[in-house]
């Protein structure tokens, strides 16, 4: 009776559609037959049930795992804000000063989107600090999740990287200066150095081209960003999210359904997140600037202090902590680039520091060096700062590549639960019962699995 | 340790209270279903409330920014022209918003032809009386002062820009031709004062643009005289 396309129950070999591989769309009963003939064609609705609906989530995720929710919606503030502001602006050394003030002051809510735009790059940075030191507290950078670990350090260096050639684009005294820095340190690098900068920077010096390709540059990494995510979200959801007791998910009783449970965690930390983030925008714009980049570039007065921006100040500490240009240059980069190697640094099998009480300790003190960089970044290197930076730099590399590998063999971790349901729930819904009818619960036969167990 | 990586065999029970999350049954007193009780009902209405204001908020900025800025082309600009540097029978153009401007500067002969009744009977619109102008200029000569006529270069045709044949000719362009504007494109013609020929495609004399004059000599295009005022965005055919 019904269109053979739409009805449920007609076999797939009638609809003209290849069977010889496992369907891909899996909806179950309670589907409409539009959603079906769609979903037996472009299986979206089945993939978003699977990965954000019924998605099965540790139950126990506390709210440091909202981070990377975070760090998604700040991103997608950031794109659509970068699209009207690429609309507005010209990119070249005489016409981009005067098209950012323009965006400020002339353009329909210009400066409510440059703003955004610029309160946008501090809240992702903001939440990727908090996203990678929750990953190292808590392991979730090891078996079986390295991969995802390295997608997310490639975002978080693909991210700098951006960052700094947005920070060009205004063409002001900081934007101008900051590139010189960065071209300078790049030449003094032996040998390859000093084309390098040439052939980045397109000319001997920062001019009118450097400025092109800055834009190029900033404009399509924000896109090869957005793909990146998917990336590491696609890595994410083969293992499935980690937890703070650093055990694998055993069974149905340690997880929740992604949504409602999840869905509503991750919405409340998004609410305080725009929260803050429009405090920023509306009410402390000037936070995150500095003067002197309302000043147009000028090649031949250098500002006073060149300070970078916040998010950069613990790299930009390290860089000043040694009085040896090329050794500050290897260290900065080197205090990023250690932690792609951390799950293999890292030679205990206990995840979660919680378990590990002198990693515990470690971490803390980690987060403390960084804490002290990033002030140490936007003060003169000059007495106790330049003491506190040396101080900060060494226990970074310390804790990376001595304490990590023999913490693993020195250290006694505390005995970890059975499983994750076990801590978490009271004890009559921990043990597996099958009495009562509580939320009725979709997808198919679990049952079996249990017994397994 | 096993590690759980099909999300599929992962997932909670089909049914049984135990795995599926925390047991919300006791939760409501007026015995309804927790998912679709009258409570929670408004409570989604709200929240997709005020999701859908919040949204129209988030989005007026972005439609804001893509409104037209000021500068050279914006509808307030002004445009000012020193009329000492054009000889009579000489003609200017300049740009006013985006938009070509004749200046002219008439001869007394060709202000004496603007009157003849030979050339205001092959006229459309001799008198003025479609809104192409201010009314300010709504005269003989179309402008404020005689000698110096002011028109928006635009055939009201489909929107050429006519050129200056200012000189009469027996023949050229056309048989009996008092001198003034011809358009390259479907061949309208308008007199020295902007006002269009009968028997060609154009319906509509030429616009003039408020102006005013600071003195004797200069131009303000754009800006009305002191207590008068015209829309440009109001004439008929541009
Ligand atoms: C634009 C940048 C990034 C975005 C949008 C992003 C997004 C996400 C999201 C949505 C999650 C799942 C929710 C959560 O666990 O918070 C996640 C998990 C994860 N991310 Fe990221 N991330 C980014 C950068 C990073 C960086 C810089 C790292 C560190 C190197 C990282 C490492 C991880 C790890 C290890 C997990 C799994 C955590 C666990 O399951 O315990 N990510 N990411
Ligand atoms: S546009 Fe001038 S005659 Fe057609």
């Amino acid at each position: 009776m019904a269109d053979p396309l739409t009805s449920s129950t007609t076999p797939a070999a009638m609809t003209g559609i290849p069977t010889s591989r496992a369907p891909a769309s899996t909806l179950p009963d309670g589907y409409g037959p539009r959603s079906r003939w769609l979903d037996r064609r472009l299986p979206v609705i089945s993939l978003l049930r699977r990965e954000y609906v019924v998605y099965p989530t540790p139950r126990n995720l506390n709210y440091l795992w909202n981070f990377g929710a975070l760090a998604t919606v700040a991103l997608a503030m950031l794109i659509l804000t970068g699209i009207f502001l690429a609309i507005a602006y010209t990119p070249t050394a005489a016409g981009a000063f005067a098209s950012v003030e323009a965006i400020d002051r002339q353009v329909g809510s210009g400066w409510v989107i440059r703003s955004t735009h610029m309160a946008g790059a501090s809240m992702v940075f903001a939440a990727l600090y908090v996203h990678t030191f929750r990953s190292l507290y808590y392991g979730s950078y090891k078996e079986p999740r390295e991969v995802l670990w390295l997608t997310g350090m490639l975002l978080l260096v693909m991210m700098m990287v951006t960052a700094f050639a947005g920070y060009v684009l205004p063409w002001g005294q900081m934007s101008y200066w900051g590139a010189s820095v960065v071209s300078g340190a790049i030449s003094s690098l032996p040998g390859i150095g000093h084309p390098l900068a040439v052939w980045l920077q397109g000319g001997d010096t920062i001019g009118d081209v450097t400025l092109h390709r800055y834009y190029a540059l900033h404009f399509v990494l924000g896109f090869l960003i957005l793909g990146a995510v998917v990336l590491h979200v696609v890595a994410l959801h083969v293992t499935g999210s980690s937890n703070p007791l650093g055990i694998e998910v055993k069974g149905p009783q340690d997880t929740l359904p992604f949504h409602p449970y999840y869905t509503s965690k991750d919405a409340i930390g998004v609410v305080l997140f725009l929260i803050a983030f429009a405090v920023l925008v509306f009410y402390l714009p000037g936070w995150l600037t500095q003067p002197d980049n309302y000043i147009e570039a000028n090649p031949y007065s250098t500002p006073a202090d060149i300070t970078p921006e916040w998010y950069f100040a613990p790299f930009y500490a390290v860089l000043r902590a040694v009085p040896s240009q090329l050794g500050g240059l290897l260290l900065s980069a080197g205090s990023v680039l250690v932690l792609f190697a951390v799950p293999w640094l890292d030679t205990s099998p206990v995840h979660s520091a919680r378990f590990r009480p002198l990693y515990r300790i470690a971490m803390m003190l980690l987060v403390v060096a960084f804490l002290l960089l990033l002030a140490c970044g936007l003060h003169r290197p000059a007495g106790i700062w330049l003491a506190l930076s040396r101080i900060a730099t060494l226990y970074w590399f310390l804790h990376f590549l001595v304490l990590l590998p023999l913490l693993g063999g020195i250290e006694t971790p505390l005995k970890l639960p059975d499983s994750i349901g076990r801590p978490v729930l009271p004890p009559r819904q921990a043990t597996i019962s099958t009495a009562g009818a509580g939320l009725p619960m979709p997808d198919g036969a679990m049952a079996q699995r249990m017994e397994n167990d | 340790m096993a590690v759980q990586t099909d999300p599929q065999t992962a997932g909670p029970a089909p049914s049984g209270p135990d795995f599926s999350g925390p047991d919300f049954s006791g939760h409501d007193s007026h015995g309804h279903h927790p998912e679709s009780g009258p409570r929670r009902d408004f409570l989604t209405l709200l929240t997709g409330a005020a999701a859908v204001i919040g949204a129209g908020a988030f989005a007026f900025p972005f439609l804001d920014s893509l409104a037209p800025v000021g500068g050279p082309d914006a509808a307030d600009a002004t445009v000012d022209v020193d009329l000492s540097k054009i000889a009579p029978g000489q003609q200017i153009v300049v740009v006013w918003r985006g938009k070509p401007v004749f200046v002219v500067h008439r001869t007394p002969k060709a202000l004496l032809g603007l009157q003849d009744t030979n050339l205001t009977d092959r006229l459309r619109d001799w008198a003025s009386r479609e809104r192409q102008q201010p009314d300010y200029v709504v005269n003989w000569h179309r402008s404020i002062a005689p000698e110096y006529g002011v028109m928006v270069g635009i055939c009201t045709h489909l929107g050429c820009v006519p050129g200056y044949v200012p000189n009469p000719s027996a023949t050229d362009p056309v048989a009996n031709w008092p001198g003034g504007y011809a358009c390259p494109c479907h061949g309208s013609k308008f007199d020295l004062a902007g006002r269009v020929f009968q028997g060609a495609p154009a319906q509509y004399n030429l616009p003039v643009p408020p102006y005013s004059m600071p003195t004797r000599s200069s131009l303000r295009i754009g800006l009305s005289p002191d207590d008068l005022d015209f829309d440009f965005s109001t004439i008929r055919q541009l």
